[in-house]
């Protein structure tokens, strides 16, 4: 493994005093995309929040090349170099594509990001091509394309993915993972949390399964056709 | 005819900026700013003050934005900071305490009597003769100036880097803060905002009725609040013209109704309200709006 970037030290989040993610520990290195698979309420999507500074975390550490960044407001945790692709997608439907797009640069550390913006159009032509539309007017796969674009535009040391695929056709789908495997290609670290078990372990270079808000296994990119294995870490 | 156009169109105008004040804080907080009527009252006793010791109009003026933005900025950093997280509720009771807080400051050091703030009286003359005998200079002044301001405002909204930020805090703060957006920069600016126009408003109504008492801008500032609400004011333009709406409303009744109705003027414009509740519980341009809201 590389360089840790990001690093859970036991990391513990509770909702009213009831636990959602236990002990969690768990390290992403420069250039990585690392899983987190599991099933509803396992604590995926939660671990997320907790790095972004969305839920303060009630023990434990994050760190972000070795300093800590638990406890900080969402902007700060962004403009820290981290970087969210939330469920949902949560773009702006009132807002056109570029203006969407250009939010993405609110958390970026310079002035710059007009050359960033290009990059991105090219990399995602859709938003070129809708530059000036309401984005509300966007397929499900485009808005998510949107979405990730808008993360990437801050040029974030880490992307947080979470669940990416959800909500959308098996077509799509295919898409958007095409779309994370050219992101990888470009060097950029990522944590993927999905429920796609099998895609998630086959694209990243390590995947936890999570239960429980903790980790009940670990899988490299050989295992993806391991089925049994795939379906015990879920069912337990 | 004439006079009851531009009437209305001055009222309405006045009481959009004032749905904008109240809307932009709505939009970054979700908080309904029931001080907002003593804020422009403030402005107001900072231009009866200038005008009773005779200071230049424009040291009145600039005064009355100094108070009424540094009163603003007050209640962002030790009311509204301070309770960011707390319920909507909670936050409610608390502009209701500061505008109580601030009417009864008012009170004290001014006493109940009317005290009179002469800006710019050359403003209540006629714009012309024959038809326009009748429309006074500062009624177009307020339609002009609410025109230019809300022109500023949406440029500042549509065409700047910060404006943008508001748009994406107002319609999704959540978000916009995990996209890097600074939370309290842009809840400032919109603390600000709301209070320049504040501002602008109480040099508009300190100029058609030149007298203030603790309780000016306040029966105003109910009539807005219930427009942006029949309006909708999860959205700035539909805040805005609702109450504007709610001002040509009151306007209209106020010029038409005889001597003997004009008392009930609020009545009328309550039973308006109640109306178009009844036939659009859901608020006036929900047709417009259902396609596109999203919420957190």
């Amino acid at each position: 493994m590389s360089e840790a970037l990001l690093e859970l030290d036991r990391l513990d989040v509770a909702y009213a005093g009831v636990p959602a993610v236990r002990g969690l520990s768990l390290s992403v290195g420069r250039g990585e995309i690392v899983g987190v698979i599991g099933p509803n309420g396992a604590g995926k999507s939660t671990t997320l929040h907790a790095i972004m500074g969305i839920v303060r975390p009630v023990g434990g550490d994050i760190r972000l090349a070795g300093r800590s960044i638990r406890g900080r407001p969402p902007e700060r945790v962004a403009r820290a170099g981290v970087a969210l692709v939330p469920e949902g997608r949560r773009i702006y439907p009132n807002l056109t594509v570029d203006e969407n797009l250009r939010l993405g640069l609110a958390a970026r550390r310079d002035r710059g990001g007009k050359d960033v913006l290009d990059s991105l159009r090219e990399l995602f032509p859709v938003l070129g091509r809708y530059h000036g539309q309401p984005a509300g007017v966007l397929s499900g796969g485009e808005q998510q394309q949107l979405a990730i674009a808008r993360a990437l535009a801050a040029e974030p040391d880490v992307v947080l993915l979470d669940e990416p695929s959800l909500g959308l056709a098996p077509i799509v789908v295919d898409a958007v993972f095409e779309r994370l495997a050219q992101i990888r290609g470009r060097g950029v670290t990522a944590l993927l949390v999905e429920q796609r078990a099998q895609r998630t372990v086959a694209l990243a270079d390590r995947t936890y399964a999570l239960a429980n808000g903790e980790v009940r296994a670990t899988f490299t990119p050989a295992d993806a056709s391991d089925t049994d294995r795939l379906v015990a870490a879920y069912f337990g | 005819m004439l006079q009851t156009l531009f009437d209305a169109l001055a009222l309405g105008s006045v009481y959009a900026l004032m749905a904008v004040g109240i809307g932009l804080v709505f939009g970054v907080l979700r908080l309904v700013n029931f001080a907002y009527g003593q804020l422009i009252m403030a402005g107001a006793y900072a231009l009866a003050i200038g005008s009773s010791h005779h200071w230049p109009v424009w040291v009145s003026i600039l005064t009355c934005f100094g108070v009424v933005i540094a009163l603003s900025l007050l209640m962002e950093i030790a009311l509204f900071r301070p309770l960011r997280g707390a319920s909507a509720a909670t936050m409610l009771v608390a502009t209701f305490a500061v505008a109580f807080l601030l009417q009864s400051i008012a009170l004290l050091k001014f006493g109940s009597l009317v005290k009179t703030a002469s800006i710019l009286p050359g403003l209540f003359n006629p714009i012309g003769h024959g038809d326009f005998q009748t429309v006074r200079k500062i009624t177009v002044v307020a339609i002009v100036c609410a025109a230019v301001a809300l022109l500023a405002l949406t440029l500042l909204l549509n065409k700047t880097t910060l404006g943008l930020h508001m748009r994406a805090a107002a319609a999704n703060f959540q978000t916009a803060r995990a996209l890097g957006v600074r939370a309290n920069e842009v809840i400032t600016l919109a603390v600000v905002l709301s209070g320049v126009l504040a501002a602008v408003v109480s040099v508009i109504l300190v100029i058609e009725t030149p007298f203030v008492e603790p309780h000016f801008a306040l029966r105003d500032t109910i009539i807005v609040l219930v427009g942006a609400v029949v309006g909708g004011l999860d959205r700035l333009w539909t805040a805005t013209l609702g109450g504007f709406l709610i001002g040509v409303a009151t306007s209209v009744f106020t010029d038409q109704l005889s001597s003997t109705h004009s008392p009930y003027v609020d009545s009328f414009v309550f039973g308006l309200v109640i109306l178009v509740l009844l036939v659009r519980p859901e608020g006036i341009f929900a047709p417009f709006r259902a396609r596109t809201v999203e919420r957190a």
